[in-house]
C-alpha cells in the first residue's frame, strides 16, 4: 500500500486551510459556550467527557490524530466476542 | 473524467438524480440492498424489492446512459429478525442470475448483535455456494470499530473466502488499515456529516495509496449527495494529484473489482472516458 506523495507544500496547505480550520474551531468553541449557557448540566454525560478527551487529542503532535479521535468516539473491540455469542466462525478450505 | 459510483441507493433518489449523475460523467452505479427506513413485515416485500433492483432501476438508469448493477441480501438492521432473514435467503438465489447482479451485499453488522452475526455467516455461505462477490456494510459511528473488527474476524476465519472478491465499505480512519492489511478491497463513503468527507477521503488516499481503494456517495434517503464522488475528484485535483491517480480510484478500481463478476461489462474507456 504505497502512500501517495502529497503534491502540496505545508505552506500551501495552510494557505488553503487556515480559514476553514479557524471556522471549524470557532464552531466547536461556540457549541461549547452554548452548552454552558443552557440550563441544566451535562457534566456527568459520557458524551461530554468524550468531547473533552477528543479535544485533548488535538493538542498532541501525533500524526494519527484523526484516527485517535475516531477511537475516542468508538466502542472498544471485544476480543472474545465469538465465545460470548457461542458462534464458531472457523471454516476450513474446501478440498 | 468518467467515473463509477460503486455504492448508491437509487431506489431512494429521483430521476433528476440520474440526470445529474449523467451530467457529472457517472457511467455506472452499483446499488446494494439496504434498509428502507422501516423494518419490513414479510419476505414478499423483499421479493418485490429485489425485482425493483434488478428490473426497474436498470431500465431507469439506462435512459441516462448509466449502467446499473445491484447486490442482494437482507441488510444488517433487519437481519436481527432471524426467521424473516432465512425466508428471504431461501428465495434470494433465484435472483442471482439476473443480468445486473454483482453479488451478495451489503451484508454486515449494525449493532453488532449475535443474530446479526448469524445472518452474516449465512449470507457468507450463500455467496460461497454461488461463487458471488461480497459487499460489506460496516456499522455506524460508535459501533463501527467493534463491528468492523468482528466482520473481519468472520471473513478471515473462513479459509474459503477469497479476499480479493470482498469489498469492505464505509471505511474511515480507524478501520481502513485492518481491512487493507487483510487483503480486502475498501470503500470510503462521502457523507456530509457522518462517515468521510471528500477531504478526509483524499487524506486517506494519500496515506494508504490507490491500491484496492474506492470512493462512493452511498446516496440514499438520508443526508447524502448522489454526486459526491465528483466532490472527491475536485478535492484531489485541488491537491494537484494526477488525473491517472484520481481515475484509478474512481474508475479503474471499481472496474477491476466488479470485473470479477461475469455480470459486469466495463464501459469501453479511452484516455478521455468511455467511447
Amino acid at each position: 500500500m504505497p502512500a501517495l506523495t502529497g503534491p502540496l507544500t505545508a505552506e500551501e496547505v495552510l494557505d488553503r486551510e487556515f480559514l476553514e480550520i479557524r471556522a471549524k474551531i470557532l464552531e466547536v468553541a461556540a457549541a461549547l459556550d452554548r452548552l454552558d449557557r443552557a440550563s441544566g448540566s451535562v457534566a456527568a454525560d459520557e458524551r461530554r467527557r468524550q468531547i473533552d478527551a477528543a479535544i485533548a487529542i488535538l493538542h498532541t503532535s501525533d500524526p494519527d490524530r484523526s484516527e485517535r479521535v475516531q477511537r475516542q468516539f468508538s466502542l472498544p473491540y471485544l476480543e472474545h466476542w465469538r465465545e460470548q455469542f457461542q458462534i464458531d466462525t472457523r471454516r476450513e478450505r474446501q478440498a | 473524467m468518467y467515473y463509477i459510483d460503486p455504492h448508491i441507493h437509487m431506489l431512494s433518489r429521483t430521476t433528476d438524480d440520474y440526470e445529474a449523475l449523467a451530467r457529472m460523467d457517472c457511467v455506472a452505479v452499483s446499488e446494494p440492498a439496504f434498509w428502507p427506513g422501516l423494518d419490513r413485515q414479510n419476505s414478499e416485500s423483499f421479493y418485490d424489492y429485489f425485482r425493483h433492483l434488478t428490473e426497474f432501476e436498470p431500465a431507469r438508469a439506462a435512459k441516462y446512459g448509466i449502467q446499473h448493477y445491484s447486490w442482494l441480501c437482507v441488510n444488517a438492521k433487519e437481519a436481527e429478525n432471524l426467521s424473516l432473514s432465512r425466508e428471504v435467503l431461501s428465495f434470494l438465489p433465484e435472483f442471482l442470475n439476473r443480468g445486473n447482479v454483482l453479488g451478495i451485499g451489503e451484508i454486515g453488522l449494525n449493532k453488532n448483535t449475535r443474530n446479526e452475526a448469524i445472518v452474516f455467516m449465512e449470507h457468507k455461505e450463500l455467496a460461497i455456494r454461488h461463487d458471488q462477490l461480497i459487499l460489506i456494510h460496516t456499522p455506524h459511528l460508535a459501533d463501527k470499530l467493534r463491528g468492523t473488527r468482528m466482520i473481519l474476524d468472520m471473513l478471515c476465519d473462513d479459509q474459503r473466502i477469497r479476499r480479493e472478491r470482498v469489498l469492505v465499505d464505509h471505511a474511515e480512519e480507524h478501520t481502513i488499515r485492518p481491512a487493507l492489511d487483510a487483503g480486502f478491497w475498501v470503500g470510503m463513503t462521502l457523507y456530509p456529516t457522518t462517515k468521510c468527507t471528500p477531504q478526509r477521503a483524499a487524506d486517506l488516499a494519500e496515506r494508504y495509496g490507490t491500491d484496492r481503494l474506492m470512493v462512493n456517495s452511498a446516496g440514499d434517503w438520508g443526508p447524502s449527495r448522489p454526486v459526491a464522488v465528483r466532490d472527491f475528484i475536485f478535492e484531489m485535483r485541488r491537491r494537484r494529484h494526477s488525473e491517472s491517480t484520481i481515475r484509478r480510484i474512481v474508475y479503474d478500481n471499481p472496474v477491476q473489482f466488479f470485473s470479477q463478476s461475469p455480470a459486469f461489462q466495463a464501459p469501453i474507456a479511452t484516455e478521455d472516458g468511455p467511447a
